[in-house]
């Protein structure tokens, strides 16, 4: 094991799966974001120089490119840069990758995987803060992982690109320089669609993904001073959804929490509350909370961005009322 | 100053000044962005006011304006009140946008300069857009977009609309060479943006971007051309930023003896060099020029920082119109 951040483990994860196939290619170069580490990012050029292509302010084309590819052979890992950036592209992760595999009735397989930097990110305002996961979410066929730790994303991020699907990978900005511990001696697998319980609780449940992960192990540190003992399920993708392990949680406690950094309405928790009020009533002893962004863009100051954010402290108020 | 080039010595010195002042306007941005004041992505144009001030200038009143989002000078040279712009970057709610958007998101409707944007060629289409609600009333829209942003699908369906429509736009090109981090070869092997005209047949120019008079003289040319209901243009201006591509970069990318070639050719100090020796300015008025410039840059942030912060229950409101 050995402690190290979001980053690094995401370039690790990147180094086994362009080591692992020769096929994986890199689409842009922007994983590590403006502020990247070059000691980490630096040895994915040095190795691998030759599959890494860094395409022009082009999202539409790019992306295209990247299906196309993608049909054809390869299985290229497109850092697209910033969630909002991926609207500029969005007929060809909305329209073409995710129909392919349905609409040739499996005559081909499209494994490209749309990296993006997303989330409220200190100051990215309007057009730099959308987590676009729920929007995606809508659209049947394309796979989606939303990790929170460092070893989650060295996992995910090989799983995404062996998978013959169209995968969504999102990590949120806040999450680069955090650190976890990572077990280099083994492969560090993680197959879509199984949940973590990151934290074992048995009076409330708490869903998160993401930085909310954190967010919620926060909330249940402070909840645990006050008597509550809550628990925290990390789905780590949402399609597909390890609804099992969210109902076994909330078989167990009785209420639940859906904590997500995306919009309310129509948003990550949504879903998930939706999901476990029809499959998982009979287990609910209170009602369903959800802690997520209010319905406005995000704005740029930072006691405004505080506001909207769903922070420990708004988890912890959510389960207080459930729980009392 | 619409049409061509009968300038006066008042002109020049007009002109100067504003370049001047949008110079110590984002210089102190870059300073209270270092003492917090001012957070996120910001982009300083720095070395490249000359094609600010020359394309504002060619404009009339009723003519709409779209920026990027590096267009603290292009608002600025338009007439738009420091005051509410500096208060904007420091999120206050006497900003413009009441401190929502910040340096990426400035909208100075009341000077028609329509908007800049986080999104990267994104406000091309708008200008068409605006020209097509215009063109009747005789209105021009210039649209700013760097090299860059001309690899953008988006820009390249719009030079085919406003050529098909004759729309009054006048698509301005600031080429400084870079995107980020990456020269303008790497991204394209076309040499010169103004090239993607030709198949549309819509007239473009390249000219030097750090000469303020001879981008006016283009910019007026074309601005005509638009308002005569001849179509759109292009002007390609061939500039630099001084600066890294945000506050914070340390622009590692670039040698140092480009950025020391292109400071010999700041537009400030060109524009500066002539009138003096016109004899039209000296030394002290040059130095009042610039501390006139910094005096009103004060004031600015002054009105910022003392500007209030946006009640949450304001923030959340409005989202419909
Ligand atoms: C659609 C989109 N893609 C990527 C970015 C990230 N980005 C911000 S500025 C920039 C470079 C723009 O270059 P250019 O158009 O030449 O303008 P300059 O920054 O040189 O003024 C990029 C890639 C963005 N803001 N929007």
């Amino acid at each position: 094991m050995r402690e190290m951040t979001y980053s690094e483990a995401m370039a690790i994860g990147i180094l086994e799966a362009l080591a692992e196939d020769e096929t994986v290619v890199l689409m842009g170069a922007g994983f590590g974001g403006l502020h990247g580490d070059p000691a980490v990012w630096g040895q994915l050029r040095e190795k691998f120089g030759d599959r890494i292509t860094n395409p022009p302010i082009a999202e539409l084309g790019y992306c295209g490119i990247a299906v196309g590819a993608a049909l054809t052979g390869l299985r290229p890992i497109v850092a697209i840069g910033t969630g909002s950036f991926s609207f500029e592209a969005f007929p060809q992760i909305a329209n073409e990758a995710p129909q392919a595999y349905y609409g040739s009735r499996g005559q081909v397989t499209c494994p490209v995987v749309f990296h993006m930097r997303a989330g409220i990110r200190g100051a990215g305002a309007l057009q730099h803060s959308t987590a676009p996961q729920a929007m995606y979410w809508n659209t049947p066929g394309l796979e989606i992982c939303v990790p929170g730790s460092p070893a989650d994303v060295r996992g995910l991020i090989k799983a995404a690109v062996r998978s013959d699907n169209p995968t969504i990978f999102i990590d949120h900005e806040r999450l680069h320089p955090l650190m976890g511990e990572v077990d280099e001696t083994s492969s560090g697998d993680i197959p879509l669609g199984v949940a973590d319980v990151k934290r074992e609780g048995s009076d409330v449940t708490i869903v998160a993904t993401s930085i909310m992960v954190h967010r919620a192990l926060e909330a249940a540190e402070s909840l645990a001073d006050q008597g509550v003992s809550a628990e925290v399920v990390d789905p780590r993708t949402l399609v597909p959804l390890d609804k099992d392990a969210i109902l076994r949680s909330v078989a167990k406690t009785g209420r639940v929490v859906v904590a997500d950094e995306t919009q309310k309405s129509c948003g990550v928790a949504s879903e998930i509350a939706a999901t476990i009020a029809e499959e998982g009533f009979d287990s609910l002893r209170a009602p369903i909370k959800r802690v997520a962004i209010p319905n406005v863009p995000i704005p740029y100051h930072q006691s405004e961005e505080d506001y909207v954010t769903p922070t420990a402290q708004r988890i912890v108020e959510a389960a207080q009322v459930i729980c009392s | 100053m619409s049409s061509t080039m009968d300038i006066t010595t008042e002109d020049k010195l007009d002109l100067l000044r504003r370049m001047v002042l949008i110079r110590a306007f984002e210089e102190r941005v870059i300073d209270l962005y270092h003492r917090g004041d001012i957070a996120g992505l910001v982009h300083v144009g720095i070395g490249q006011e000359a094609v600010a001030v020359a394309v504002a200038t060619s404009l009339l009143e009723g003519d709409y304006l779209y920026g990027t989002h590096r267009s603290h000078g292009h608002f600025i040279a338009r007439g738009a009140d420091i005051n509410k712009m500096m208060a904007e970057l420091a999120g206050r709610a006497n900003g413009y946008c009441e401190g929502l958007g910040g340096s990426m998101h400035l909208v100075a409707a009341e000077v028609k300069a329509m908007g800049a944007t986080g999104i990267v060629g994104g406000t091309i289409p708008l200008a068409l857009g605006t020209a097509l609600a215009h063109r009747d009333a005789g209105l021009v829209v210039a649209v700013y977009f760097g090299d860059g942003a001309a690899n953008t699908g988006g820009f390249h369906e719009s030079l085919n609309i406003a050529a098909l429509w004759k729309l009054p736009v006048v698509l301005v090109c600031e080429n400084n060479g870079y995107a980020e981090f990456t020269p303008m070869s790497e991204h394209t092997v076309v040499e010169r943006v103004s090239e993607h005209c030709k198949p549309y047949g819509i007239p473009a120019r390249t000219v030097d971007g750090n000469d303020l008079l001879e981008v006016l003289e283009a910019m007026s040319r074309a601005v005509e051309h638009a308002r005569n209901g001849e179509g759109p243009t292009m002007v390609e201006c061939l500039t630099y930023r001084l600066r890294g591509h945000y506050i914070g970069d340390p622009a590692q990318y670039r040698q140092a003896n480009e950025v020391a070639e292109w400071r010999e050719k700041d537009p400030i100090e060109r524009l500066t060099k002539q009138l003096k020796s016109e004899r039209a300015l000296d030394e002290d008025a040059a130095s009042t020029v610039k501390r006139e410039a910094d005096e009103r840059v004060e004031d600015a942030v002054r009105f910022a920082l003392g500007g209030e912060y946006l009640s949450m229950d304001a923030m959340t409101a409005r989202v419909f119109g």
